[in-house]
């Protein structure tokens, strides 16, 4: 049945290109809704045990079933695992977008495509090696039902990657045994179509292709995660006891995450009760109501969403900002503006965040780079929003949160107490003769605060109207002014305390690249590319606002600058406009933004094309 | 302009309660509101029932909305912790506070804008929590604090000041309640302190959310002929469905409760709440016929007052989220913490 084409039983390169051992990029074309990212998943896994650094990601639509879905995975043995822009292998199982999938493998590259009916002469390509496994006729002899065949074509063509990619069977198999302890029958009936798949795929085909993983030393600082979980542990581990948040692509995942810990590691074995409580709010308004509602009354609260749900926040943003109210909140970003693209990623949400709310509003924003990053950040959130009595927003994106990756180990520090910042108990309330709210700041301009429910001498009046020093309505501009003076200072001195940011340097470097978040690692690979075409350029990546001295002095030291951001609008440029004196026009940017994550291509595009080089 | 501090100058006759503490005590900073305006009775029917309970003034958070109501949280328990927040988004924060410390006082006020209107989904989406708290809905008809403009519990044919009649139909926090599962539903009126404060004292002991809906005269906007929610109307107009006396939990009183007519409920922490109904055969643990009750009343032109609804039976947040009975805030950091031990075993490797 299956059209013969060139190159199928050599399984070889059609035109010569170098093996590329743990180093290339496979791209599975789906049908939403069918099961296959589990299948997809299993091989990342797979490559990732073998210890070759690997990612996974997942394009996914804003659909339940049915629409076309895409799956990359990217291998490469120093550690670039950025999205890749050119695809060696395409795994193409959605018939809607074939004519599109194949345009995209490089040439020289493979395509693994189902041959249980022939393939339309017009979608072959002679540079690309085709590679036919009779999936759906295979698994409709095996197996019985409707459902059951579709997620088992999804382990069969798994099986035929296992043997075409070279990975390891005794993982995959022990994978399976992991991901269906306890289900026996789920367990066979997977292992038997991973079989069929890798037994014709061997007995057809040179196994494994050129473009193939062999085992690596394993690191053991490395582990595969996504950053949703992660940031959910950094809540657990900082402390956190109230969660509020309203459902919302892609930031469900970590409110998922954080229930899930709690309900393992926040219940108490004697009274079966929790030491956490989450609230699925009416809406943002009310998640950001609950979280300062519980830190005005002394507990460690966030709440997770995504940029729809901070444009809800913004009215008491302000007020916790104003009434200088800790808060943590987690903007795991997707496309804007608007609805957007609830399913792609972006960095779109970082001036809105910054200033979130009318009037004088300034926030402390940090900005993960990874998943290790996002589980450190939440903990660091939280100590600065206590430490600074102020709202801390930690912007991820969908392609960190929701993504698994390849990443530095998490590890604890058992010595780690939290920050509370300034706090008056009963007993220094004793001490004192009477306590004002905004009175008796410290070096970083922080004044104390007090609980309800510890002493009637702490006893205050929380407003977002204007307010005294002494925390008294007030319509006079002194007043006014003398708080509002001072919260300015409170977050200019958060800066000394921001988390330093990630700077690489190289010898005779023509400029620096500034960049931010989730882009870390594709710029990083780009600037290696074009320091081996003889561009050297300097390296920052910002990890939270303010800036701090060491942001201000890396643009001091460079006449010129790239910086790199997913957005239209150029926002972290802009931030640093407005916020250091690095004037204008030594800034240039590269905005990537059409809601793929970036890869390193895009960058080294850009600055080349800049640079006129 | 400049708050004003009453002159606290302790009466030495004033009678104490059981903590030793004064009216005084529960007062706070004097009022800016307009002279007559019926919040500013509700402060002071709170003053007294905040008193007779004895509850300490430390262990009240007191929080609000925006509005002229929004501001009466400055004007008692100057003890307590207060929370003058956002339009409408009371009931979050009160959510929050009490999330974190369920040994709160929790008492939130609001206005009929800031219920009905901004935050009218909080409202409904605070009832079906549950969440332990007093809810006093001071409810004038109208936007008080941008001067008058008809609220969402303006009643159709209901005229402004200027003359222009609403058309909207009302929206009634007590039906509302009874749809959305609220447990503690009660209506009153500024002008009447006597049916008030037991009102006040019963829903501080309720085990969830007690809604207190006060009509509140806006003396300078809404108090005219013409107006469903004057002084004037609300006296000619009200039908009192049940008498309310809140017996505190001591055993020697309980032996006093059976008495001919009345019937009562006892709360979570042992307290009864004596009710007689007026109109006979009103059961206020009935939803379904309180609803029916309020509805043909409403239709009547009638302006029912007193305890309208009590169900102790359904958990509060708390119970329903299992969670620990000492407040979140008093656990220790190394009860939260699951150690590095464990951070070890998640994730993949
Ligand atoms: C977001 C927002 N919109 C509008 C306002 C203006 N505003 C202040 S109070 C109020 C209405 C208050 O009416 P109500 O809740 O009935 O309180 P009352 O003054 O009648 O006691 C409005 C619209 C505001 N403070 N915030
Ligand atoms: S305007 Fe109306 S509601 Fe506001 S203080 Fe005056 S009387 Fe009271
Ligand atoms: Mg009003």
């Amino acid at each position: 049945m299956a059209v013969t084409l060139p190159g199928t039983e050599a399984g070889g390169a059609a035109d010569g290109v170098a093996p590329r051992v743990n180093d290339f990029a496979v791209k599975l074309a789906n049908v939403n809704g069918t099961g296959s990212s589990s299948a997809n998943n299993l091989l990342m896994r797979a490559m990732f045990r073998m210890g070759v650094p690997v990612s996974g990601k997942n394009l996914f639509p804003s659909n339940i079933q049915g629409l076309p879905t895409w799956y990359e995975i990217r291998v490469n043995k120093t550690g670039f695992v950025a999205r890749a822009r050119e695809y060696d292998v395409m795994v193409a199982m959605n018939a809607q977008t074939y004519a599109a999938d194949i345009r995209e493998v490089r040439s020289g590259g493979f395509l693994l495509y189902d041959s249980s009916w022939p393939l339309d002469q017009l979608l072959v390509r002679n540079d690309v090696t085709y590679l036919g496994v009779p999936l759906a006729r295979m698994v409709n002899e095996a197996f019985r039902g409707a459902r059951e065949r579709i997620l088992m074509k999804n382990i069969a063509y798994a099986g035929a990657l296992v043997a075409v990619l070279g990975i390891d069977m005794e993982i995959i198999s022990d994978l399976l045994t992991e991901r269906f302890a306890g289900k026996e029958k789920l367990r066979e009936s997977n292992q038997r179509a991973l079989r069929l798949g890798y037994d014709y795929a061997l007995e057809h085909f040179e196994c494994p292709i050129d473009c193939h993983v062999e085992r690596m030393e394993k690191y053991d600082d490395l582990m595969l995660i996504d950053g949703n979980t992660a940031a959910a542990l950094g809540c657990v581990y900082a402390g956190a006891t109230v969660a509020a948040w309203y459902p919302i692509t892609p930031s469900t995942s970590l409110m998922d995450a954080f229930t899930r810990f709690c309900e393992r590691y926040r219940r108490d074995p004697e009274t079966g009760r929790n030491d956490y409580l989450v609230v699925q709010a009416e809406d943002e308004l009310a998640s950001i109501g609950i979280v300062l509602g519980a830190s005005w009354a002394g507990a460690r609260a966030f709440t997770s969403t995504s940029g729809p749900g901070i444009s809800l926040m913004n009215e008491l943003l302000g007020m916790g900002y104003y009434a200088e109210i800790p808060a943590v909140i987690v903007d795991v970003q997707r496309v804007g503006p608007s609805t957007g693209m609830p399913t792609r990623t972006q960095q779109g949400d970082i001036l809105a965040c910054a200033y979130a709310s009318h009037g004088d509003t300034k926030h402390i924003l940090l900005f993960p780079c990874n998943p290790t990053e996002c589980f450190e950040l939440a903990v660091k959130a939280f100590d600065l929003a206590e430490r600074f009595q102020t709202p801390v927003i930690m912007l991820s994106d969908l392609d960190i949160g929701m993504n698994d990756w390849v990443t530095p180990t998490l590890t604890w520090d058992d010595s780690y107490r939290p920050d509370r910042g300034r706090v008056l108990g009963a007993d220094e309330l004793e001490d004192i003769s009477v306590f004002h709210r905004y009175d008796n700041e410290d070096a970083d301009f922080v004044t104390p605060r007090t609980l309800p429910g510890v002493s009637e001498k702490g006893a205050y009046f929380t407003r977002g109207s204007g307010h005294t020093r002494e925390g008294a309505y007030t319509e006079t501009p002194d007043e006014y002014q003398a708080v509002v003076d001072r919260l300015a200072h409170k977050h200019r001195s958060a800066a000394r305390a921001m988390p330093e940011p990630a700077i690489e340097l190289r010898e005779g470097a023509r400029a620096g690249v500034v960049t931010v978040g989730g882009c870390d690692l594709a710029v990083r690979e780009a600037l290696q590319i074009l320091e081996q075409r003889g561009i050297a350029l300097d390296f920052l990546r910002v990890r939270g606002f303010p800036f701090g001295p060491a942001v201000e002095d890396f643009l001091d030291k460079h006449d010129l600058l790239f910086v790199v951001e997913q957005n239209r609008d150029a926002q972290l440029r802009s931030l640093l406009v407005l916020e250091t004196p690095v004037p204008k026009d030594r800034l240039r940017s590269v905005l990537v933004y059409g809601g793929y994550p970036l890869s390193a291509a895009d960058v080294v595009d850009s600055i080349t094309a800049q640079l006129g080089a | 302009m400049p708050s004003i501090v009453k002159p606290s100058v302790t009466h030495p006759a004033a009678a104490q309660n059981s903590r030793g503490l004064t009216q005084r005590d529960y007062e706070g900073a004097m009022s800016t509101l307009c002279a007559g305006c019926g919040h500013d009775s509700i402060t002071a029917a709170l003053v007294h029932a905040l008193w007779e309970l004895a509850i300490p003034p430390h262990m009240i958070a007191k929080l609000s909305g925006i509005g002229c109501s929004g501001k009466t949280t400055a004007y008692f328990a100057r003890g307590a912790h207060g929370f003058n927040s956002a339009h409408g988004r009371m009931p979050p924060i009160a959510t929050g506070a009490s999330a974190a410390n369920r040994d709160l006082t929790v008492i939130g006020i609001s206005g009929d804008g800031d219920s009905l209107s901004i935050g009218l989904g909080h409202l409904g989406h605070l009832m079906r929590r549950n969440l332990r708290m007093l809810y006093v809905l001071e409810n004038n008809g109208v936007y008080g604090l941008t001067k008058g403009q008809f609220s969402a519990s303006a009643d159709v044919g209901s005229t402004a000041k200027g003359g222009a009649s609403n058309r909207l139909a009302p929206i009634d926090a007590m039906l509302l309640g009874l749809s959305a599962g609220a447990t503690f539903l009660a209506r009153s009126f500024s002008g009447d302190k006597e049916q008030l404060v037991p009102i006040l004292k019963s829903a501080l002991a309720h085990r969830g959310l007690a809604v207190v809906d006060v009509i509140s005269p806006c003396v300078t906007f809404n108090d005219h002929e013409g107006s469903t929610k004057s002084y004037l109307f609300t006296r000619q107009h009200e039908v009192r469905v049940t008498e309310t006396d809140f017996v505190p939990p001591e055993p020697a009183i309980e032996a006093t409760i059976p008495e001919n007519g009345a019937a009562w409920v006892v709360m979570h922490d042992g307290a009864t709440v004596r009710f007689r109904s007026v109109p006979a055969g009103y059961d206020p643990t009935d939803r379904a016929a309180v609803t029916a009750y309020l509805q043909e009343a409403l239709a009547r032109g009638e302006v029912l007052t007193g305890l309208l609804y009590v169900d102790e039976a359904p958990p509060d947040l708390h119970e329903t989220a299992n969670s620990s009975r000492e407040p979140l805030v008093s656990i220790p950091y190394e009860r939260l913490c699951p150690g590095a031990a464990e951070l070890s075993r998640v994730g993949a490797r």
